[in-house]
């Protein structure tokens, strides 16, 4: 199993969320998140005073899944959310030791479908 | 006027009864016309003091709210208070040498109540013009000791010398309705206050002046309108009288140089900082209101669009200067907009004063006078508030301490936050705070073709 963990714009999190149900991945985790890459970040001005966003917003989504769903999932999010600008995020892909499901104490496979 | 005057009387006539023993004359109803609006005008003074509290809340950080709150209701209690007791009789009992006024203390032997109504709104103006410089880390108590001096013996006395029958009224100085003794004195004391205080922890660093931005701009620019609202009484009750002329041209010219200031000062922002900037905007409006004040009821009404004009961009320079340049820390810009503007504003009766003024051919002589009283009340103001402020310092300092600045005035001073408690997971009986709901609920309204939610978030 694997940990596809992804970094997106906001804007572009609607669409993904489409195309996956639509493919039938239900299950992730969002959460907001702040960051940096190659992209600069913006200058603000208060009061005649120059300050820096040097972080910028994005959507970190996170779905643990079946090794060979991988490929099609990072195609997905390719898909959805690439503008061909920079900013656009990363993908992140981890293996997964182990999964339980809290409930019912199932493990592995079972535990997330 | 005579016409109007007539169909009262003869209204009053019908609905009096017999208690009223003594028929209302023309005279009578005047008085109580010039009463009604004297007092619609207290109490437009009186609502500035919502505006003044917003603004200040608005322009600071969001764990300081209940400080700033708290110091504007005390002073605006404290002014009534001490006033009645002290400061009306300073102000205007009989003069003595001109320097200041040594009877009429708890209102003993007068009768106008009405007036001393609207005085004493005013000397609390005066006062709650120190909170918002020195915001984010007084000690509400050095505060309150410092109010006490301003409203019960510094504004008194320098109302004596302008408005009570004092020698610089005797130099033909003219302040209508406050541009100098209530402005310029308060911001005289904002600033020595803060010289005294120092800059708030993280307002500069490497020599250069960092952004600090308000945290709830939206509130601060509803207290400049309600401060614009009210200051339609602030000038417009200066005549002191419901009078057909003078009132409608002293609101005119008021509503005039406001506006022109904010024209002003968003054009001058563009200029300078290629931004139209927000917050410097709202302080232009402040800013064109101050300069108005001293010579609403004397200059025309293009007099007061270029007054206006000329404060927005006096302003904007103003803040800039005394913050980057002098390194003086003042939040909410209240030195820059009542004090460097209420200098220009009583200057500006000396060359646009349709009588007496420069530019009318009136001659020097009235600028010669308004600018001696600027240097009087300058002087006086910073003599007394420095030495009170020397002399409390030896005791004790008046600046919270560091923990307490960086952990916000609000939860160390007041017990409580202004819009949340962070640690209500911990208390046995309450639900855990379910982290990141705000993120849920905007998530989920997504999917409603609710696009805007994070559209926004994009976009600090």
């Amino acid at each position: 199993m694997k940990k596809v963990e992804a970094i997106i714009r906001a804007e572009a999190f609607i669409s993904l969320r489409e195309a996956l149900s639509h493919r039938g991945f239900g299950g992730l985790t969002v959460s907001e998140a702040a960051g940096c890459g190659k992209q600069k970040g913006k200058q603000g001005i208060f009061r005649g005073n120059k300050f820096e966003i040097n972080l910028v917003p994005r959507v970190k989504v996170e779905m643990v899944v079946d090794d060979d769903q991988v490929e099609g999932i990072i195609g997905l999010i390719v898909d959805q959310c690439s503008t061909e600008t920079i900013g656009d995020g990363k993908i992140f892909i981890y293996p997964v030791e182990e999964v339980v499901r809290i409930r019912t104490g199932e493990r592995g496979k079972e535990a997330v479908l | 006027m005579i016409k109007k005057v007539t169909v009262l009387l003869l209204l009053s006539l019908v609905i009096s009864t017999s208690a009223f023993a003594a028929a209302p004359t023309a005279q009578s109803v005047q008085a109580s016309v010039d009463s009604m609006w004297v007092m619609i005008a207290a109490f437009l003074v009186f609502f500035m003091h919502a505006g003044f509290a917003m603004v200040e809340t608005g322009f600071t950080r969001a764990k300081n709210a209940l400080n700033i709150l708290m110091k504007n209701f005390l002073t605006v209690s404290i002014a009534a208070v001490l006033y009645f007791l002290l400061g009306f009789g300073l102000m205007f009992g009989s003069t003595a040498g001109g320097i200041v006024g040594i009877d009429s203390f708890i209102l003993s032997g007068r009768e106008d109540i009405g007036f001393f109504l609207f005085q004493s709104v005013f000397a609390a103006t005066c006062a709650t013009i120190i909170s918002g410089a020195v915001a984010e880390r007084m000690k509400l108590k050095s505060y309150i000791l410092l109010t006490i001096v301003m409203t019960g013996l510094i504004y008194p006395v320098v109302g004596h010398w302008v408005w009570g029958g004092g020698w610089i009224s005797e130099l033909g100085f003219v302040d209508f309705a406050g541009s100098t003794v209530v402005h310029l004195t308060g911001a005289v004391g904002a600033l020595i206050t803060v010289l005294f205080l120092g800059s708030r922890i993280g307002k500069y660093s490497k020599g250069k002046a960092n952004a600090i931005p308000g945290h709830n701009i939206p509130l601060g620019a509803l207290g400049v309108f309600i401060l614009w609202f009210g200051w339609f009484g602030f000038n417009g009750g200066s005549s002191l009288a419901a009078d057909p002329q003078l009132v409608p041209h002293v609101i005119t010219t008021t509503l005039f140089s406001a506006s022109a200031a904010i024209l002003s000062s968003a054009l001058y922002t563009l200029l300078r900082f290629k931004r139209v900037d927000p917050s410097l905007t709202l302080n232009g409006a402040l800013g064109g209101l101050v300069g108005i004040t001293a010579g609403c009821a004397n200059v025309s009404l293009t007099g007061s669009l270029i007054i206006g004009l000329i404060a927005g961009v006096i302003l904007v320079e103003a803040v800039t200067i005394l913050d980057s340049k002098f390194k003086i820390d003042d939040p909410v810009g209240a030195i820059a907009v009542h004090g460097i503007c209420g200098i220009w504003g009583t200057a500006a009766v000396g060359l646009f004063d349709v009588q007496n003024g420069l530019l009318y051919g009136g001659g020097a002589s009235l600028l010669a006078a308004q600018t001696l009283g600027i240097a009087a009340v300058i002087l006086w103001t910073t003599v007394t508030v420095g030495g009170f402020l020397f002399i409390v310092t030896r005791f004790s300092s008046i600046r919270v301490s560091r923990e307490e600045e960086l952990s916000g005035l609000d939860f160390t001073e007041h017990g409580s936050n202004a819009y949340e408690l962070k640690d209500t997971v911990l208390e046995s009986n309450a639900a855990p705070s379910p982290f990141g709901t705000d993120l849920v609920e905007r998530l989920n309204s997504i999917g409603n073709g609710n696009v805007s939610n994070v559209d926004q978030r994009n976009t600090i």
